[in-house]
């Protein structure tokens, strides 16, 4: 199968290289990162295009810019894995449609397209015969959307809740066990490269708010937006308030919730037992659904990282290869 | 004055009723009523815990009547308040009155503070404290952290709940 790859960032080049490495029949026709790009038919050369983007910083052709290698270049899916904007949804969003109209099959790691324009690009998919799908925009590694797709078929999902944001994680833990503040335990996570520079997004739960939209679209179709959920973050929390929790044999998690029956979609740090499932250690993300049938299905596994949000990536391309590509 | 009950009954129709007929009868004015049956349980014994308000003087009439009833009455005690939830405050707790946050939930009659672990910090800093909620009923529970979420807005404290079970 033939797929073009469009954004250069770290989960980018670990979709290049994990496709270059492993034999999965994924052939890169079409290349592109924020100022340049290339195509080949033939399939690009993916050792090289690495090594060019390290050295230059460009991938490819200053004067191909990435929607051209969308509108142009030969393949049946568009990985896009641009960064993600949360309020406009752009480029990602105008790429994403511009593959779709093309008929082309579509897998995003981008929140902000799913998040606002769920319902749009859903349809626009149908219409067009292809696939669009996001399994790396929730959770990074944890096959949440493929689970709730094909494993849970049938299920009626009343309620989910789960740990969805790994910097928050990263922070809490560092605070509950080694009693630091919170703006130590931000400084670490940042100097790790767990946080960003303007730590806004995962602090104050916009990042696991963004994601609750998305699943709360994806099993319930209810076109919840992130200005529907009750967000707090985990900026105003003392090492106090971790060890008063600790004194009972509970810390205190930023949790992710969506209960449409007692139209609860929220993000809040909580009191949680330190025996519960979703008490997880470092940046590990953990998800629990209660369900009519399976009752609660509890998974944990890394929710970032390259090779990590590739694996989410190569699943959904070789999902539709399978469903899609073949039987064409 | 306000009494709970464990009761042993046999677990057929009617028992139930027969249990708690003395309370009226007795002037009574039942609370609660739990049924407490163990999930691997295949005696035909029934473990209830009632909660009632007795009129002062009466409880040893009830006990009486009780037994004529063929209720086993397991435990009688002071103890009225059966949900305990723990939250966390974080914020200039004394500032904005400790004692009348406090007081907000002593007040309702139904729900009450009985613990509170407290750590203040410098001066100026925000102090933060684990508070123990006790209430009669789930209900009454959730009507006192309702009351507790609307005071923690006013008084700008940063409220951390327990995880529940939500579905």
């Amino acid at each position: 199968m033939k797929v073009a790859l469009i954004g250069m960032g770290s989960v980018g080049r670990g979709v290049a290289e994990m496709i270059a490495k492993k034999d999965l029949g994924l052939t890169i026709t079409g290349i592109a990162d924020s100022k340049s790009g290339l195509i080949s038919d033939r399939g690009i050369n993916i050792a090289k295009v690495l090594a060019t983007k390290k050295k230059t910083g460009m991938c490819g052709d200053s004067t191909i810019p990435a929607i051209d290698v969308i509108k142009n270049a030969d393949y049946d899916a568009l990985i896009e894995v641009t960064p993600t904007n949360a309020l406009s949804g752009e480029p990602a969003t105008g790429y994403i449609k511009a593959a779709l109209n093309r008929k082309k099959h579509v897998v995003t790691s981008n929140k902000g397209p799913v998040a606002l324009h769920y319902k749009e690009l859903k349809a626009l998919a149908q219409k067009n015969g292809a696939a669009f799908r996001y399994e790396a925009t929730v959770a990074g590694a944890i096959p949440i959307m493929h689970t709730l797709e094909h494993g849970l078929a049938g299920n009626e999902i009343l309620a989910l809740y789960g740990v969805l944001n790994g910097t928050c994680n990263y922070i809490l833990n560092r605070m509950a066990d080694e009693g630091l503040t919170y703006a130590q335990a931000l400084m670490e996570a940042r100097e790790l490269g767990y946080a960003e520079a303007d730590p806004t997004y995962d602090v104050q739960g916009i990042d696991a708010a963004i994601k609750l939209v998305i699943l709360a679209n994806t099993i319930w179709g209810n076109g919840v937006k992130l200005e529907d959920v009750d967000r707090t973050g985990i900026d105003l929390l003392t090492a106090d308030a971790l060890r008063l929790a600790e004194d009972e044999g509970c810390t205190i998690r930023l949790i992710a919730e969506a209960c449409p029956r007692r139209n609860l979609f929220r993000v809040s740090p909580r009191i949680i037992e330190k025996s519960h499932p979703l008490v997880t250690q470092g940046t590990l993300n953990a998800l629990t659904l209660e369900t009519d049938m399976a009752k609660e299905i509890t998974m944990i596994g890394r929710g970032a990282g390259s090779v990590e949000t590739a694996s989410a990536i190569i699943g959904d391309l070789l999902f539709i290869r399978d469903c899609y590509v073949q039987r064409a | 004055m306000q009494v709970s009950m464990k009761l042993e009954m046999k677990d057929s129709p009617g028992q139930l009723v027969a249990a708690i007929k003395p309370i009226s009868d007795v002037g009574g004015n039942i609370i609660a009523v739990i049924h407490q049956r163990e999930p691997d349980q295949d005696t035909d014994i029934l473990d209830v815990q009632i909660v009632l308000e007795l009129p002062e003087g009466r409880l040893e009439k009830l006990i009486v009547l009780l037994k004529e009833q063929g209720v086993h009455i397991q435990r009688i005690g002071e103890e009225r308040l059966l949900y305990k939830r723990t939250v966390i405050l974080i914020g200039h707790l004394m500032h904005t009155d400790l004692s009348d946050t406090v007081d907000q939930i002593d007040s309702t009659g139904y729900a009450e503070v009985c613990e509170l672990s407290m750590s203040m910090p410098a001066v100026n800093e925000r102090s933060s404290s684990r508070i123990t909620i006790k209430a009669l009923s789930k209900t009454d529970m959730e009507s006192a952290l309702a009351i507790l979420r609307k005071v923690a807005k006013k008084k700008d404290l940063l409220m951390i709940e327990p995880l529940g079970e939500i579905a």
